[in-house]
């Protein structure tokens, strides 16, 4: 069959396969391997990207299911060679280690900024809690989306006075 | 490397596009809601659909929460994150709010359905549980029209439900009734893991009396059940630790877990005992406005 989905803000479409997962178009399909893919559980979470605007575990969406749809991956956070503020938080406050949980990480914590630019520790925690890292203990991805809510409010603040 | 093996894929448009590709398809096609339940099965090949129909276009149809008269209706194709973040939801019934924080995590949340939860018929599935303990009403549609049915009758079996081949769920309602408390604790061994037991309770009050009162658990047997000797008690009954506490025991006794990696039997039952007596607490202080 034919689809088209539009990723990063372009159209892609591909003659796919009904069964195709939606993590394998994305790398497969389009080369796009920024986006990991980590489990057979839908439990990891590596492979999160958003789905018109919401983040979701890219393993468990068939790629029919996201025609018509917009999807945002990792390749997009940076914009004109500028990092997005998380990417920049998890290389100010050391958010990876091998780097395999980040990819899914970086995406939910921007989600979790555009809903709630000022989270507790309690929220990054739970916004995180469907993703699993093996390196870093977590305190350091909490610390790291910390640091970029912190340089966001900053520029905010420093905006509007 | 996991994929599921081939099959059609189908897009609805409607409710009756859904019932009329079912119709034409035949046993060997599957709806697909949220997919968190299905496709996780699908690439284990636990599920082998020839056809698969994506109701996800369904969400303006079915994806409202709202009053009617006495009775909340929940359609079918509203998500978990909709559901934990309703205020008319966790006004009328808390509980909904207690079990949706703890239902697998917010990724996930952001996808699977309370129709997809249902029609799953897991017997850990919390939603449920909880539409059991509220005395839920499932609405299924076919072409020959609507039909109600319990949700004691709803679920036959682990993983089977009363929804025909040829049929959809649509939506759940649920009675209001005054003066009413619920709530709805789980033990889980991680973040986002499904219950290694559940317990919900709904109340109903008259003054200081318990007028009528539901008790549904989780992870305990074949499916998610109501504990009819719990109802027993409860009614007519003046709250009170040791009346939360027979009841408890009672939970205890009535249910059937089975020892597995969640825990052995034994302690599945002490779940129970205790979770049940929790909810029934915080039900009752619900109802009478006087929870912590
Ligand atoms: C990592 C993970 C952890 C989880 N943890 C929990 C947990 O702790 N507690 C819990 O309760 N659940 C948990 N779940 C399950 C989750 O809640 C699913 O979203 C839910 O079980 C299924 O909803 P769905 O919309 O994704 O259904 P789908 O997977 O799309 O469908 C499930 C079944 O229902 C059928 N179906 C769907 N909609 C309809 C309809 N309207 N009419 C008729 N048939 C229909 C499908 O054909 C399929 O057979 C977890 C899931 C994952 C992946
Ligand atoms: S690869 Fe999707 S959750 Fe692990
Ligand atoms: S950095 Fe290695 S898994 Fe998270």
């Amino acid at each position: 069959m034919e689809v088209t989905i539009n990723v990063n803000g372009v159209d892609q479409t591909k003659e796919i396969e009904g069964r195709l997962l939606l993590v394998h178009f994305i790398r497969d399909s389009l080369g796009l391997t920024g986006t990991h893919w980590g489990c057979d559980t839908s439990n990891c979470g590596t492979c999160v990207v958003w789905m018109d605007e919401e983040p979701v575990k890219s393993c468990t969406v068939l790629a029919a299911m996201a025609g018509g749809r917009r999807v945002r991956t990792v390749e997009d956070l940076e914009q004109d060679g500028v990092l997005d503020p998380v990417q920049q938080g998890f290389i100010q406050e050391h958010g990876l280690q091998c780097g395999y949980c980040t990819p899914g990480m970086l995406m939910t914590s921007r989600a979790l900024l555009d809903k709630n630019p000022d989270p507790t520790e309690e929220e990054i925690r739970e916004a995180i809690s469907g993703q699993i890292c093996r390196c870093t203990g977590y305190s350091m991805i909490v610390r790291s989306i910390q640091w970029a809510a912190n340089a966001e409010n900053a520029v905010t603040v420093g905006a509007s006075s | 490397m996991q994929v599921p093996a081939p099959f059609e894929y189908e897009r609805a448009e409607s409710v009756d596009h859904a019932i009329g590709l079912l119709e034409r398809l035949g046993s060997e096609a599957r709806l697909v809601a949220g997919g968190h339940s299905l496709i996780p099965m699908m690439r284990l090949r636990l599920a082998n659909p020839e056809y698969i129909i994506d109701i996800n276009d369904l969400v303006a149809e079915l994806g409202y929460i709202r009053v009617e008269g006495d009775h909340l209706h929940i359609g079918a194709m509203a998500r978990h994150q909709e559901l934990l973040e309703s205020d008319i939801l966790a006004q009328h019934f808390p509980m909904f709010r207690d079990a949706e924080k703890v239902i697998a995590d917010p990724v996930v949340r952001n996808r699977g359905t309370i129709g997809g939860s249902l029609c799953q018929a897991d017997p850990s599935e919390d939603l449920s549980a909880v539409c059991s303990t509220l005395d839920a009403v499932c609405v299924i549609k076919g072409s020959g029209g609507e039909r109600i049915v319990s949700m004691h009758d709803f679920h036959q079996g682990p993983y089977e439900t009363a929804v025909g081949d040829a049929e959809i769920l649509t939506e759940v309602r649920i009675p209001i009734r005054a003066n009413g408390g619920s709530a709805y604790n789980k033990v889980e061994r991680r973040a986002g893991d499904w219950a290694v037991v559940s317990a919900g309770a709904a109340v109903w009050m008259d003054g200081d009396t318990i007028t009528d009162g539901r008790v549904g658990l989780a992870a305990v047997g074949p499916n998610t059940t109501t504990i009819d000797q719990a109802r027993d008690l409860l009614q007519g009954a003046a709250p009170s630790d040791e009346l939360f506490a027979q009841v408890g025991a009672v939970c205890a006794e009535n249910c059937d877990p089975d020892t597995d990696m969640r825990g052995s039997a034994e302690y599945k039952k002490h779940l129970a005992n205790e979770l049940t007596q929790r909810s029934l607490r915080t039900a009752v202080a619900r109802a009478t406005g006087q929870e912590a």
